[in-house]
């Protein structure tokens, strides 16, 4: 039987492969590539554009002129990942761990923003932190904000915004990693006589939490010493109550290369954001996604625009590749989805 | 209190306040950090639900004026709105089912078959997940000018199609894949032994056992496409989907029918994911 298929065995995966991978090739790679050369074009939309490279001078002039934005992007997307990873840790935490039956739900509900349009949600955002919102509002009865403070429009918001709607991307991988982690080698662990990490979790806990409420009564225009101090307070304490040495020995290191992947799902998507900046932010915080989009669609200046989203795109892969030589590309990619 | 005194006297009485306090803490302030974070991942959600439900007095649905039904009455009754949203369907439900015929072949011959290639194949499967929408849509959007001639250029449904078929394969092959990775060969081996030929083990023994995946695949695939703004806007010239509907109005005020949609949207995958759940559940229990 299929002696056809069997003398030649590489018809079959061919077979399968030829349709999907051809369609990423010319709609992916293709115009990856053709974005590459219009980088390198003069000329605009009604002229025509002409090819050269001399034109080389697009890079170097976009770069000069955008500096400030895409230095904006790194810092957003930098924060909004450190921020996811503190927020999304220890709620993965006690999914993998403490979510005995009802961990499928619990995955099920850190998904469901998911089924609203991310527009709707971003928008959602900017009701919640509006001027006379619910929350600023709030603060604003009880005279614990002045009047004139607003969240909108300023990097805080468009930060925010930013780890909100990528937080899941940071809690899948990190759950998946500590799903993982053989629980065996925890036991053994305790059996070796890991006890509570008292001094190190205290210490740790209380840089975190003091540096956190410090950043917030900055923001706020609270005194801000006094939330640091209770910041580290709260967070010295927890530390020192919660955290183990088996925690930190096996179940941590066990658990990054999930951190890893989701830095990278959280990064990637936030860098090149341009919608919470334009809901959330002002002209002050456009990030590098917000000038490629005005130049593609606006101002139809492809090679500008190209020379711009190829270097945003070069700088990722790089990240990426880095990345990929720790991780294998493998695990790359199957660890960011449940 | 006889208990108390002797534990005073041997001086222990610290020991187990503290081993209380750190279960006491162990067992709820997780717990209570986790509602928390649930209610943050859920707030923006309820709020759309809440202003669905809004009666504004201008344009813009920001402020809570009063509670009405009139917009749940007449979710569609604003000019562009069900165009937009039917278009939205059509292009969610086409994107799906081209991506995961496409997706599913190119995981089960990752998943069967040794061949040359492979990591580059991993490599391009990976890549478009890789790369920021706004670069996907940006370098689309360049092909279609510079070929500048139909089918994809004047940008139209087309394109919009083709962009979404694409950014959807690499999260089917992933999805699937996952289902495969644990795959019970030997079935097939069994099936193969009983004289059944390939075609007749594939769609009696291997298809049914990984549909669940496929069909999780399926889902993805059409939330994101449904989803999605960012390409498509860069894909679909004067066209408009539903994101883009919203991401107009945006500036103007978005009309309160939006917020309708939205949370049927919100309900309609809600159900479906329940109700797949269901059934594999059933199905794993008989």
């Amino acid at each position: 039987m299929g002696t056809l298929l069997k003398r030649h065995r590489w018809i079959a995966p061919l077979a399968l492969l030829a349709p999907g991978i051809l369609w990423l090739l010319v709609f992916y790679v293709w115009p990856a590539f053709q974005m590459f050369i219009a980088s390198f074009w003069s000329g605009s939309l009604e002229t025509g554009f002409t090819f050269s490279l001399s034109n080389y001078t697009n890079y170097t002039e976009a770069i000069d002129q955008f500096s400030e934005q895409y230095l904006r992007s790194i810092v957003y997307a930098g924060t909004a990942t450190v921020l996811t990873f503190l927020i999304a840790y220890p709620l993965a935490y006690t999914i993998a761990f403490k979510g005995g039956r009802y961990k499928n739900l619990l995955l099920f509900l850190v998904v469901a923003p998911f089924f609203t349009s991310f527009l709707l949600r971003t928008i959602s955002w900017k009701i919640i932190l509006g001027d006379g919102g619910p929350f600023l509002g709030l603060f604003k009865d009880l005279g614990v904000l002045p009047e004139d403070f607003r969240l909108l429009a300023t990097p805080i918001a468009v930060i925010s915004g930013i780890t909100y709607n990528f937080l899941p991307f940071m809690t899948l991988p990190v759950y998946v990693a500590l799903e993982k982690v053989d629980i065996r080698l925890v036991e053994a662990a305790r059996d070796l006589y890991a006890g509570p990490w008292r001094p190190g979790g205290a210490i740790v806990g209380a840089l975190l939490g003091g540096v956190l409420a410090g950043v917030l009564g900055v923001v706020f225009a609270w005194s801000w010493p006094l939330m640091a101090a209770a910041g580290a307070l709260a967070g010295g304490l927890i530390g020192w109550l919660l955290v183990s040495e088996s925690f930190v020995r096996v179940t941590f290191p066990l658990s990054l290369p999930g951190v890893f992947a989701g830095s990278l799902l959280t990064f990637i998507p936030a860098i090149g954001d341009y919608v919470n900046a334009e809901f959330l932010g002002n002209p002050e915080t456009r990030m590098i996604g917000n000038v490629i989009q005005n130049k593609f669609l606006t101002q139809n200046d492809y090679p500008t625009a190209s020379a711009l989203s190829f270097t945003l795109m070069a700088g990722i892969l790089v990240v990426v590749a880095i990345y990929a030589r720790i991780l294998g590309t493998e695990e790359l990619s199957t660890g960011g989805r449940v | 209190m006889t208990a108390r005194a002797t534990s005073l006297e041997t001086g222990r009485s610290r020991a187990p306040r503290t081993a209380r306090v750190q279960r006491l803490a162990d067992r709820y302030l997780l717990l209570v950090y986790t509602g928390l974070a649930v209610i943050y991942l859920l707030l923006p959600v309820a709020i759309m639900i809440l202003f669905s439900f809004n009666d504004p007095a201008g344009k813009s649905n920001f402020v809570w004026q009063g509670f009405t039904l009139k917009y749940w009455l007449h979710p569609l009754a604003v000019n562009g709105l069900p165009e937009a949203v039917g278009l939205s369907l059509i292009l969610a439900f086409l994107s799906t089912l081209a991506a995961t015929a496409l997706g599913t072949l190119i995981a089960l011959a990752l998943v069967r078959y040794e061949f040359r290639w492979r990591s580059a194949t991993n490599s391009l499967i990976f890549l478009p997940m890789a790369t920021p929408e706004i670069v996907l849509g940006a370098s689309l959007l360049t092909m279609f000018v510079s070929i500048g001639a139909a089918p994809f250029f004047p940008l139209w449904f087309g394109t919009i199609l083709i962009a979404h078929i694409m950014f959807n394969i690499s999260f089917v092959v992933v999805t699937v894949r996952a289902r495969l990775a644990g795959f019970p060969r030997h079935l097939e081996e069994a099936a193969m032994d009983l004289f059944a030929n390939e075609w007749t083990t594939f769609w009696k023994v291997t298809f049914p056992l990984i549909l669940p995946g496929i069909i999780a695949a399926g889902l993805l695939a059409f939330s994101l496409s449904i989803d999605d703004f960012v390409i498509t806007n860069f894909t679909a010239g004067k066209t408009q989907t539903f994101p883009m509907f919203i991401y107009a109005k945006a500036r103007i005020g978005i009309p309160v029918q939006v917020n309708v949609i939205g949370t049927i949207i919100f309900l309609v995958a809600v159900g479906a994911v329940a109700l797949t759940t269901l059934a594999q559940r059933r199905s794993r229990s008989t």
